[in-house]
């Protein structure tokens, strides 16, 4: 489904009923509230975090920020603090080293089980698929990731998610539908398989492989599960695993480092630090999300349709 | 699996059939290629399954994975001690609970905002709508639940600071059980309507145009367009999709849960996974654990299968 079909106005010659007018107004009504409850939270952060101190502490700011000269403190002591560039630092690693093994592994897996003369193909299918299954659970899992070595370790936010079997099962059906005849062609002519996946089938599904890299690179950067388990040592944390402490844990560690521990300046900017903080996390997903839209519907298609 | 039966007659390859040696040499570099995803699959799906014996040992940390075979072999007497305690109806009941608000609650909403965006008649603002409702999905758990967190926080957050200004009493939200499903809901809602939506808009989208008209000819309303066209023609997806969550009824977000809940909200907010990682990971109760986990999946797997053979039923198609 692209764009241009949402465009389609399939009611747009009738004589106008009073009833009609009456469910455009409804209409009017859920899509406006549906974008206002999605956004408020989000405009209120914002708000909050770029307000003058005493107004947040009064609690004065419900909608749009009051400016002051104190609007930008939360914002500087949470952009001095060291540790969000380190967790901020490890999210991009995890996110663009994890997203290319993801993409690279996931097309190497799916072009196999899309060939129809391979021989293995329906024996290596059952294996990957049944994994959904069924699993061997947190624990057999978590011992056998610490058991080969990866706590602590960097590899541990890439190797246990190198591929997602859902994500290469759509891969596959897209490769599947590449017609087969171009392969026995370029095959006749001596090129190997290798060549056939690059040449061949990876420029054919560009559109499904722009879905899956945003798919990968969004659970890369949201990742949190993998870095609690696996990540103790705080200089290896994923911005995630920072933003709990902060949000959720009230860790007052940037109030603390920014050395102004008196009571009036903690009231006035610990809840802006934390806006502050939800604001820097957000930024990246928003600058992306709005512009593979486009890319989005085709995916949820795929995932739904094909199998 | 539409392709199966293709796949028979493409691999029989005119002439004399070959040797499994043939075959490997001819496929080796497919087979070459294939091997590290393998080895992934080996190694962190197919070596936990094996981990499963713990569940019926007396497994201990110090002996690493070669504990898996010399420790004492107990039995099914983690699942008696985990069926005897107080912990497992409650933790079966939030489980199914959490899951069964969210598919309630959290189903009809895409379908009606989809409904809804396609009955617009500002394109334009239908699509900027539509942008800005996928949004949420995207940010991460951490975010949404710090945000709720803080909005609900009794001593600062603005909603109670909009309870006080109107004469209420601030509410503990995050730490009254009473509140931890709803919260759990209408947040995953919130999360992912837009999203979900999705895919219903595209199925109204691709009902054929000449079906509005003749309904128009006949002098249907809009509104009996949408009951008597669009619910009828959008509701394979929709069987579709309540079949595939169905098939993920129990598979309630460990992040989510664990990220929201603390030991005041157990009653209604503690779920299995969330117990099987206190029990495992806190408490190294490993061999306790990996049974009440083991419990879990194999549930989880008879739903999956339920899911599909009914999908198969009603659908012809399965999943994968």
């Amino acid at each position: 489904m692209s764009v241009k079909a949402i465009k389609a106005k399939p009611h747009s010659f009738r004589s106008e009923s009073a009833s009609d007018k009456a469910l455009d107004i409804v209409v009017w009504i859920l899509v406006l509230f549906a974008a206002a409850v999605t956004l408020y939270p989000f405009l209120y952060v914002v708000s909050v975090a770029f307000s003058d101190g005493g107004a947040v502490a009064r609690g004065e700011v419900f909608l749009l920020p009051h400016f002051s000269s104190s609007s930008l403190d939360a914002f500087g002591m949470v952009t001095k603090y060291k540790q969000l560039w380190t967790s901020y630092g490890n999210t991009f690693l995890y996110t663009i080293l994890g997203t290319i093994a993801n993409v690279v592994f996931t097309c190497l897996g799916a072009y196999p089980l899309s060939k129809r003369s391979f021989f293995l193909r329906r024996p290596l299918n059952f294996f990957v698929v049944f994994t959904m299954y069924f699993s061997g659970g947190l624990i057999p899992t978590y011992m056998v990731v610490t058991g080969i070595g990866l706590y602590n370790s960097r590899l541990a936010m890439i190797l246990p998610v190198l591929v997602s079997t859902y994500n290469m099962m759509i891969c596959r059906s897209a490769m599947s539908s590449v017609p087969q005849d171009l392969f026995e062609n370029a095959s006749l002519e001596g090129a190997s398989e290798f060549y056939m996946m690059l040449h061949i089938a990876v420029p054919l599904i560009k559109p499904t492989l722009a879905v899956l890299t945003l798919y990968y690179a969004v659970a890369r950067y949201n990742d949190f599960f993998n870095a609690m388990l696996y990540l103790g040592d705080t200089s290896l944390q994923p911005l995630q695993m920072f933003l709990r402490r902060v949000l959720i844990l009230s860790s007052s560690e940037i109030l603390q480092q920014a050395g102004t521990a008196g009571a009036a300046a903690a009231a006035q900017n610990t809840l802006k630090i934390r806006y502050v903080c939800i604001v820097l996390a957000a930024i990246p997903i928003f600058c992306i999300t709005p512009f593979v839209q486009k890319y989005l519907v085709a995916g949820t298609m795929l995932g739904a349709v094909k199998g | 699996m539409r392709n199966a039966s293709q796949t028979i007659v493409h691999s029989a390859e005119p002439g004399r059939k070959k040797t499994l040696g043939q075959l490997i040499s001819r496929d080796r570099h497919l087979m070459l290629m294939f091997l590290p995803v393998f080895l992934f699959y080996i190694v962190f799906c197919y070596l936990p399954m094996v981990g499963i014996v713990m569940g019926f040992e007396n497994f201990r940390m110090g002996s690493g994975f070669s504990g898996l075979f010399n420790s004492e072999w107990v039995g099914l007497k983690w699942f008696k001690q985990f069926f005897d305690s107080v912990f497992a109806w409650r933790l079966i009941r939030n489980t199914f609970l959490l899951s069964f608000y969210s598919l309630i609650f959290g189903f009809p909403i895409p379908i009606i905002f989809a409904i809804a965006i396609t009955q617009m008649r500002a394109r334009r603002f239908a699509k900027v709508a539509q942008v800005i409702t996928y949004l949420p999905y995207f940010i991460s758990t951490v975010v949404v639940v710090g945000m709720m967190t803080n909005f609900l926080s009794p001593s600062n957050g603005i909603v109670n600071q909009l309870i006080v200004k109107m004469g209420g009493k601030p509410i503990s939200f995050m730490s009254n059980p009473a509140w931890f499903r709803r919260l759990y809901v209408i947040s995953g809602s919130w999360q992912s309507f837009g999203f979900n939506s999705i895919i219903f808009v595209a199925a109204i989208m691709g009902i054929d145009p000449s079906l509005y008209e003749a309904m128009e000819v006949d002098g249907a309303s809009r509104w009996q367009q949408i009951v008597h066209l669009i619910l009828p023609m959008i509701s394979e997806t929709i069987i579709l999709l309540l079949i595939m969550t169905l098939g993920n009824l129990l598979n309630v977000g460990f992040e989510k849960v664990y990220l929201m809940y603390s030991p005041a909200v157990y009653e209604t907010g503690d779920v299995i996974s969330t117990y099987v990682y206190r029990q495992g990971i806190e408490n190294h109760n490993y061999g306790y654990a990996s049974a009440v986990g083991l419990f879990y999946s194999a549930v989880g797997f008879v739903f999956v299968m339920a899911s599909n053979y009914l999908s198969r039923r009603v659908t012809g198609s399965s999943l994968w």
